[in-house]
């Protein structure tokens, strides 16, 4: 296959940016999509121009390091695909594909298609977690939970933290990605005495890091590549309603 | 000129005597303890946020240590722990089939090929069920029964169903537990997080681990960072193979750096080949994909009877299949360990009867365990990874087999450690897939999740507190010359790799030296491959810093110059790791060398010659290594020859 690709190079946080057009000849629809990157890059090196940078690592889905929009999309056309998973025979001979950084005020631009998402470190560590420090943990038969919420949680928990619900949302909002954590930290038993205080510190860090609000596009659900349900965010609501009315470490709540 | 000379035995001095049960109990209550007051006042620097790592940063932090954490990935919460699959062995017996902590000890000192510590084994085993419980209320959503209890499977090497998992997702889940527990203590500021930062010097003062040379991977600046004590969690080194199921950027810069500054390296030729991957589809690919091996639970491994069979595998019938690992082993069946597995891949595919387009491949067929459980029964256990390979090879396991092929996956060896899981550095300590101590020659599946999660959450925290009490350590800076010293050999090196500017890119050298590494280093090892390995390595290695090209400059993001220190690095370790095989002249585990074998084509262990560890002292570049060998004793688990059959 031949293609042209037009990527988005800036070679720092103050610089403005541009696209820039690359073909790329010869690549094998057995490739991933950055093996063909690779590829791009080998080239670049030997002529002495700067490679394309770009964040990858397990490239096996799961780190959630690797973030494109390929033509528009959050990790490109195929759906609940990362961009490391997405394999050059979704595109066809002769084609024009754009790449770009996650565009979102929360995640500044590092440089080409690199950007800093530091942000869903402190929505983290502003609640996402069960305080259980090392040693305390009961039996763990000692408490049993459902197998419904079990695997409810468990689909929440599946989320990689690549960013893409943000990337694809209209207002940038990081919403998708807080509800997911509340919600898995919510079904579980173990997850209740702190329930209704994480959602307030995880929200308020989230609107702190400069996320947009949450409109109900549904653009999140749609990009993100391991299907995290939007009723995640109902949830999400649902909790923070009620935390707000009755403040989560009043006794009784 | 010698290839390596030898020096004095060594010993694992920590492990007290008494029987093997009672040991941890033992050096837990014999460790010196730090008051909670001077804790806060103490320093720890963690390099790695993977399992072992995160667990470890986060439980220091929480009994009181300040601690200082690195990873070069943009998050804590991305450390290649997260793409483990399969699932985490703990001796609960749940499933009331006979497990204990005893037969988990026994099963990882067998599936080692005896070639393991039996203290550091037992240790890993009672630690196992402490693991389950602290990660059930971390929030780790276990699979579970319908009666809310949890769910466990089988995993190769052992016939008791005692491995923990969630869906294909195990590591990943244990992993965000760890991190979000790392994340908490980040806000509650016990922890200063460096994300983006790679170790590449380490400082000793006074013959004492220090602290580490680091470069900020955005802005290019180095720095030096000063502690009481630093832990290296920076995990293998399997990617010295070019091709292998480790992330991008798992690399061997930490460990090795700790090598040339005086931590022997251990068993550095153990490598495990993973038996169920993806196989390699063309000269682009840069990396391979592991099936977890949960799937030989249901999948059945077959090629056909005859050689050049290009039939497509549904028109083959039955009695024209060879079922080999049921057919060899009749009863562990296709779960037998990861290293009988890969060789047996390798054999039948070397007898020309390989399927797939490059013949470097076996079926992995679901058919019958489609026919009998039902589909929906198959897409709940496996689902995800079902997606997975369809998505990279565009064909549809339900329909059609799997086709797998053997590829580099975890490595066994390490830098040396004692019981307290302390290098030969005083105050440098070695915490999960990067120590050597307890998998021997070959580790069993869910078993490394185990390893690191014990290591960060229940042994280091116990053990490095004895270090730190016989403290107070001298206050000292980056200032002090030994400081100096080593940030200047950091920057020495960068310039050095920049001013080359030769025609040939990293990539291009590291897929060579991963070649060479396959070839004569991988599944099946000879004395005469091995040489002629040394001999390329060694030349490549001048080629290397003769015609590299790195481009752009220091002072920024420049992914090439980082992979670039990486390779250099690769090199380096990739002659020790064939002179460590060429000098062990026995078949254990994961190495296997052609000369010593059973009739029927068995790995060959030679007890009276080889049961020890194999400790590698660095001298200078260039220079022979020194071997130390620290002898294996057993004392429960009786040395046999493994059968699987």
């Amino acid at each position: 296959m031949n293609l042209t690709l037009r990527i988005w190079r800036q070679k720092g946080p103050e610089d403005k940016g541009r696209m820039v057009t690359y073909p790329v000849d010869d690549v094998s629809p057995d490739m991933s999509f950055l093996e063909m990157l690779d590829v791009l890059n080998e080239r670049l090196i030997l002529a002495g121009e700067d490679p394309v940078a770009f964040d990858h690592d397990c490239r096996e889905g799961i780190c959630g390091m690797c973030g494109l929009m390929i033509n528009g999309d959050a990790h490109g056309p195929q759906r609940g695909t990362t961009a490391c998973q997405l394999h050059m025979r979704q595109f066809s001979d002769g084609e024009t594909i754009d790449i770009e950084p996650w565009r979102a005020s929360a995640f500044p631009v590092v440089k080409d298609l690199v950007v800093n998402r530091n942000a869903f470190d402190k929505i983290i560590a502003a609640g996402g977690y069960i305080t259980a420090p090392t040693g305390s943990a009961p039996e763990a038969h000692s408490t049993p939970v459902a197998k419904a919420n079990a695997d409810a949680a468990f689909e929440s928990a599946a989320c990689i933290g690549c960013g893409a619900c943000v990337a694809a949302c209209p207002n940038g909002s990081g919403m998708l990605f807080t509800a997911a954590k509340l919600t898995q930290l919510s079904l579980l038993p173990q997850g209740q005495p702190e329930r209704y205080t994480r959602v307030i510190g995880m929200v308020d860090a989230h609107d702190e890091a400069g996320f947009g609000g949450c409109t109900n596009a549904g653009e999140c659900t749609v990009a993100c590549p391991k299907g995290i349900p939007l009723n995640t965010i109902g949830r999400l609501n649902r909790d923070y309603l009620k935390a707000t009315a009755v403040r989560g470490d009043t006794p009784g709540s | 000129m010698e290839l390596f000379t030898e020096g004095d035995p060594i010993a694992d001095t920590k492990a007290p005597a008494g029987p093997v049960e009672k040991r941890w109990e033992t050096r837990r209550f014999e460790a010196k303890l730090v008051n909670p007051a001077n804790r806060r006042k103490m320093t720890v620097i963690v390099v790695g946020t993977g399992l072992a790592g995160g667990s470890a940063a986060a439980t220091l932090a929480e009994q009181g240590y300040h601690v200082k954490s690195y990873c070069y990935q943009d998050s804590p919460r991305r450390a290649h722990s997260i793409a483990a699959q399969g699932g985490i062995n703990a001796a609960k017996n749940y499933r009331n089939d006979g497990d204990s902590v005893h037969r988990l000890f026994y099963d990882t000192v067998k599936g080692g090929d005896f070639r393991s510590r039996e203290s550091n084994v037992h240790r890993l085993a009672e630690v196992s069920v402490n693991i389950i419980d602290q990660c059930v209320a971390q929030g780790v959503p276990f699979a579970r029964e319908y009666g809310g209890l949890l769910d466990t499977r089988s995993f190769g090497g052992a016939q008791v169903q005692r491995t923990f998992y969630a869906r294909g997702q195990t590591g990943q889940q244990l992993l965000l537990g760890a991190y979000q527990a790392l994340e908490r203590q980040i806000g509650l500021g016990t922890v200063e997080m460096n994300a983006r930062h790679e170790m590449l010097e380490l400082v000793i003062v006074d013959g004492k681990a220090r602290g580490i040379v680091v470069r900020d991977l955005v802005t290019g600046e180095i720095s030096t960072e000063m502690a009481d004590a630093v832990v290296l969690a920076s995990g293998g080194y399997g990617n010295v193979f070019y091709l292998s199921t480790n992330a991008k950027g798992c690399n061997v810069t930490a460990t090795w750096r700790a090598h040339r500054k005086g931590a022997y390296f251990a068993n550095p030729c153990y490598t495990q080949i993973h038996p169920t991957c993806i196989p390699v589809s063309g000269d682009h690919q840069s990396k391979l994909t592991l099936m977890s091996e949960s799937l030989r639970n249901d999948g059945r491994v077959w090629v056909p009877k005859t050689k050049g069979d290009d039939r497509n595998p549904r028109d083959i019938p039955e009695d024209e299949r060879d079922y080999y690992l049921e057919r060899i082993y009749p009863s562990f069946g296709n779960l037998v360990p990861r290293d009988i597995a890969s060789r047996a891949a390798k054999n039948v595919c070397d007898e020309g009867r390989g399927v797939g387009p490059t013949k470097l491949g076996v079926y992995l067929d679901f058919a019958d365990a489609i026919d009998r459980l039902g589909r929906k029964a198959i897409e709940a256990k496996y689902g995800n990874l079902f997606e997975m390979y369809e998505r990279i090879t565009g064909e549809d396991p339900y329909e059609v087999p799997m086709r797998i092929y053997p590829a580099v996956h975890y490595t066994m060896g390490g830098l040396w450690v004692d019981y307290d899981l302390q290098s030969s550095i005083p105050g440098l300590f070695v915490i999960g897939e990067a120590n050597f101590s307890d998998h021997g020659a070959n580790r069993l599946g869910a078993s490394a999740l185990m390893q690191g999660l014990a290591d960060g959450y229940f042994v280091l925290p116990t053990t490095i507190a004895n270090y730190l009490a016989s403290g107070p350590l001298d206050k000292v800076d980056a200032s002090h010359p030994a400081a100096v010293e080593a940030r200047t050999d950091v920057e020495d090196r960068i310039q050095r790799l920049l001013a080359v500017n030769g025609d040939r890119t990293v990539d291009s050298f590291h897929r060579e030296l991963g070649q060479i590494m396959w070839e004569h280093c991988g599944m099946e090892r000879s004395e005469a491959g091995l040489r002629k390995a040394i001999d390329e390595i060694r030349a490549l290695r001048d080629q290397f810093w003769q015609r590299v090209k790195v481009s752009g400059t220091g002072e920024e993001l420049n992914q090439s110059l980082e992979k670039a220190g990486r390779v250099a690095d690769f090199f380096e370790l990739a002659e020790l790791m064939c002179i460590d095989a060429l000098h062990r002249e026995e078949s254990c585990g994961g190495h296997f060398r052609a000369e010593h074998q059973t009739p029927d084509g068995e790995a060959q262990r030679d007890d009276d010659r080889f049961a020890y560890v194999a400790a590698w002292e660095f001298t200078a570049t260039g220079e022979p290594a020194v071997l130390h060998k620290e002898d294996l004793k057993f004392e429960y688990v009786h040395p046999t020859q493994r059968s699987y059959k």
